[in-house]
């Protein structure tokens, strides 16, 4: 099976750590993950902000970069949701028979990082160990665009020396929603400190989730605060091992 | 000079040209049953009851009584005029209705009338306003509501109720005591209905 | 007297005061909070409840495929009945033919029935500018309506008011338009819901003239459907001598067996209830019982530009039960006037503008009033999917603005974004240099920054941001091979 990683935009550029740690997991489940240089963005912040012919050029970078192969797996819910929900839509735009044609091919093959290894792969224990106490946040689109379910919190039950913690709350969206944080920033932030408050409420050490930018987002009302729980993507704690601890 | 009526379908014809109509009929989801072991009847008035509204069962043989019982006493008593002499038995001295004024209702106190169906799942029920039933607005200004539901009149869910009912004839559902929830979203049973309802469910079985 | 939406600040803005409003923020995380158990405990109670959404979705969908012919049955339904009806291009001229049926019955008063339509086309205004006095009777309509405020709820036009401010609105107006409320009025629903009870029973008992709308209307019967809890609408519907009724085109079910899975949606999403109190159908003219004379508007008012819209119709098949607003995280914390209509919420952010087209500040913003979150679309009884009628919205927007002459800077962005994202060259170049910036910060012990001057701000001015990492994810795989030489 050929499996490319889509890093995506803001882990390339902003957490590097959650491609590396997605990388390293995939290997250690036996698959032999690649890079395509090809690839730039989804196209999400374009097409959620009403930038429709803004977003096509990402889409046929996407298309381009991911064409032949079986899988392609990213860390990140939004924008899996982005390729197989919005891709069409961007390629209809385009009025290109060809975009679309390829869209239909890698949309479908495209997968959030736990759908694939519980989907695709069939693990839930993928040999981790981090001796922390954790609460999960299962982010918007990866529950609702998505439905992945408990996929996560089957991988993290299985994290050997990890106590997950209820969060309560959990299914309420932290306000990131993209262009939302800074066009409405006044409610984003409302919906921020709220889950920060519920974050705190748990006494976990450690906050998880499947999308790093709702943890920036999420992450920055914790830090502004002092709180001194730290913020981890879920492939972060699925890579630690005894050896290479996160 | 267009009337507004050939705008407006002149307008819904250019909005759906790129539509085709849908000439099946939609067949919904059936309704829930009773749960298993219990009645229909019984689950009629444990839903009813839920509303918080008054639910006796009686027999046949004991409905006059359970009417009276349903009325405090010295009651001026609505009745219409096709109700069953069987249930009039029960009230001392019923004032007919013969398209009584809103303000004559509004000095009477309570109103008994038969039903059409009952809804268990729901605890519902519906009134088609024939004799036994009377004007809408009888059972809707007296204060208190004694209503009879038959055991046979009893169905499951909301769509075995339907094929009974006759739209042309004007409806009133019912479920429970009038109530609010605009006030902090606390539930208050009774604000321009009747503030209570009293149900009395004939069941052969009772 | 009554508020108006008219001239309100676009959602940011507004959202920004409402923000600041602490007893509004706790009225409304309580009642949203009570609202949304009630509804997840009845909704679970039914086993089926997808394929009912689905059935409910599948018969509003039929009606407006083929409105026309529908809208055509169900005049001719009604007229066969005894019923008048008319029809309605727009707000202005369904309230001139309500004024014109007050003014035959020389009435200086109506009632209503709890009506959004009404609101919206602003029919109250207009009936007061005649001399007409138009009375709400459903209880948190009295108290939006004593209070000179607006409704901020679909369902629960008061929800913003707690106990407290509603006693203090009775005590102070109920007298001016009527029986006043009683000396010892406290602050317990119970008793203030009995002072609305005595406040408006004489104006029920007096009413000549009803004006309702409605939550369906079936076209093969003619039927008219009111779902309430108050015996309000009862009271509306049965007393008067004349009844009118404004019905929004949309409104229309195909078949009487059809309104089954909407009865069966509505009450569970809406008030959590298995079903509501009470609701009336009613055909025309039933002789000897209720109003012998009975008016239908079939009302347009932007209705045919959302059925226009071949991704926004589907807003179209809302029967207003509010579930999206309950669940709306955003709504939770700004409250219903932000959305500056009647229809506010999840709903209110795809309806405006779907309704008055695009184009106007303040409506333009409303597409944007929301995270996507997509808690509004599991919650929709009939599976209107507002996520998707946003961006598709807020498509339109933009478009809206392509041939500015001066483009504002956010369309400069992200075509800035769509040159680097066309090329992974562009892009990694552009990423190389914020590690630069990273490095330098990192160097000077900086993890992340704090607030930023500029439009940097409104990320900044509340939340940290991450200083960008030493190298990015694409040079780090070609240094090392992808991990292989690290």
């Amino acid at each position: 099976m050929r499996v490319a990683l889509m890093v995506t935009c803001v882990n390339d550029a902003m957490f590097p750590g959650t491609g590396q740690a997605v990388v390293r997991l995939l290997r250690r489940v036996g698959v032999d993950v690649d890079f395509p240089q090809a690839q730039t963005c989804c196209g999400q912040p374009m097409v959620n902000t009403g930038y429709l012919d803004e977003a096509v050029p990402a889409v046929r970078s996407f298309v381009r970069a991911f064409e032949g192969y079986d899988a392609v797996v990213t860390p990140s819910g939004s924008c899996a949701g982005s390729a197989r929900h919005q891709h069409q839509l961007v390629a209809a735009r385009s009025g290109d028979a060809g975009l679309a044609a390829a869209v239909a091919e890698t949309s479908p093959k495209t997968y959030e990082l736990t759908e694939f290894l519980v989907d695709v792969l069939g693990v839930t224990d993928v040999g981790a160990y981090f001796p922390h106490s954790v609460t999960y946040h299962p982010t918007c689109h990866s529950l609702r665009m998505l439905s992945v379910g408990d996929r996560p919190r089957q991988l993290l039950e299985k994290v050997r020396g990890l106590r997950l913690v209820d969060l309560p709350k959990a299914e309420e969206c932290c306000g990131f929603g993209g262009t939302f944080a800074l066009k409405n920033a006044d409610t984003s932030v409302a919906m921020g400190t709220d889950k920060a408050r519920h974050v705190r409420e748990t006494g976990a050490e450690v906050l998880v989730a499947g999308d790093n930018s709702c943890l920036m987002h999420i992450g920055g009302v914790l830090n502004r605060g002092r709180s001194g729980v730290r913020v981890m993507h879920l492939a972060e704690i699925l890579a630690s091992t005894e050896e290479r601890p996160a | 000079m267009t009337s507004a009526r050939d705008e407006v379908l002149g307008r819904v014809r250019a909005a759906l040209r790129d539509v085709e109509g849908a000439d099946e009929p939609v067949v919904a989801p059936p309704g829930a049953a009773a749960p298993a072991g219990t009645s229909l009847v019984e689950h009629f008035a444990e839903r009813v009851a839920d509303y918080r509204a008054t639910v006796v069962q009686c027999p046949p043989d004991g409905l006059a009584a359970a009417v009276a019982a349903a009325l405090p006493d010295g009651a001026r008593v609505v009745v219409p005029v096709g109700l069953p002499d069987v249930v009039l038995a029960g009230i001392a001295s019923p004032v007919v209705d013969d398209a009584l004024s809103a303000a004559d209702l509004d000095a009477i106190d309570a109103v008994v009338t038969c039903a059409r169906v009952g809804i268990a799942e729901t605890g519902t029920i519906v009134l088609d306003h024939a004799p036994d039933q009377g004007r809408r607005v009888i059972s809707l200004v007296p204060d208190r509501h004694v209503c009879i539901v038959y055991a046979d009149q009893v169905v499951a869910d909301v769509p075995d109720a339907f094929p009974l009912l006759d739209p042309v004839r004007p409806l009133t559902w019912i479920s429970g005591p009038s109530a609010t929830s605009d006030i902090e979203l606390d539930r208050v049973e009774g604000v321009h209905g009747p503030r209570h309802l009293h149900v009395i469910v004939v069941d052969e079985s009772s | 007297m009554t508020g108006t939406f008219v001239g309100m600040p676009t959602f940011p803005s507004a959202a920004r005061t409402a923000l600041a409003d602490t007893q509004l923020r706790h009225n409304l995380a309580h009642a949203t909070g009570v609202i949304r158990g009630k509804r997840a405990a009845v909704v679970g109670e039914v086993e089926n409840w997808e394929d009912l959404r689905l059935a409910g979705a599948a018969v509003k969908d039929r009606a407006l495929r083929s409105l026309d012919s529908r809208l055509v049955e169900l005049e001719e339904s009604l007229t066969a009945r005894g019923a008048v009806v008319h029809w309605a291009r727009d707000a202005d001229e369904a309230n001139r033919i309500v004024v014109e049926v007050a003014r035959a019955h020389a009435v200086d008063e109506v009632v209503k029935v709890k009506s959004m339509v009404t609101q919206e086309i602003g029919l109250n205004e207009a009936l007061e500018a005649e001399g007409i006095a138009a009375w709400e009777t459903d209880l948190a309509e009295l108290i939006v309506q004593l209070g000179g405020d607006l409704p901020s709820h679909i369902l629960v036009p008061a929800i913003h008011r707690n106990r407290a401010e509603i006693r203090e609105i009775f005590r102070r107006r109920m007298g001016e338009v009527g029986r006043p409320a009683p000396d010892d009025l406290t602050d317990e629903p119970a008793v203030l819901a009995g002072a609305a009870r005595e406040h408006l029973r004489e104006k029920f008992l007096r009413a000549k003239l009803a004006v309702s709308g409605a939550n369906f209307a079936v076209a093969d019967s003619g039927t008219l459907v009111v779902v309430e809890s108050e015996g309000n609408g009862r009271m509306c519907l049965t007393l008067p001598d004349v009844l009118v009724s404004i019905v929004g085109i949309e409104k229309v079910v195909p078949t009487w067996a059809e309104l089954d899975p909407l009865i069966r949606l509505l009450p569970r999403s809406s008030t959590g209830e298995r079903m509501n109190p009470y609701t009336s159908t009613w055909t025309g003219i039933t002789p000897g019982d209720g109003p012998q004379e009975v008016h239908v508007v079939l009302l347009d008012n932007g209705r045919t530009r959302a059925l226009a819209d071949e991704t926004g119709r589907q807003a179209l098949r809302c029967i207003r039960c509010s579930a999206c607003l309950n669940v709306c995280p955003v709504y939770e914390r700004t409250g219903g006037h932000a959305y500056g209509s009647v229809y506010p919420g999840p709903i209110g952010a795809i309806l405006n503008p779907l309704l008055k087209g695009t184009g106007d500040p303040q409506t333009d913003s409303l597409p944007y009033a929301s995270s996507l979150c997509g808690a509004c679309f599991e919650a929709c009884p009939v599976r209107i999917d507002i996520p998707e009628v946003l961006v598709h919205l807020r498509a339109k927007v933009v478009d809206g603005h392509r041939d500015d002459r001066v483009p504002k800077p956010e369309a400069l962005a992200f075509r800035g974004a769509a040159w680097a994202f066309a090329d992974p060259g562009r892009l990694g170049r552009a990423e190389r240099l914020s590690s630069v910036a990273g490095r330098v910060l990192r160097r000077r012990g900086k993890a992340s920054l704090g607030r930023l001057p500029g439009p940097g701000g409104a990320w900044t001015d509340a939340r940290d941001l991450p200083v960008p990492p030493a190298e990015s994810f694409r040079d780090w795989w070609k240094r090392t091979d992808g991990g292989e030489r690290e």
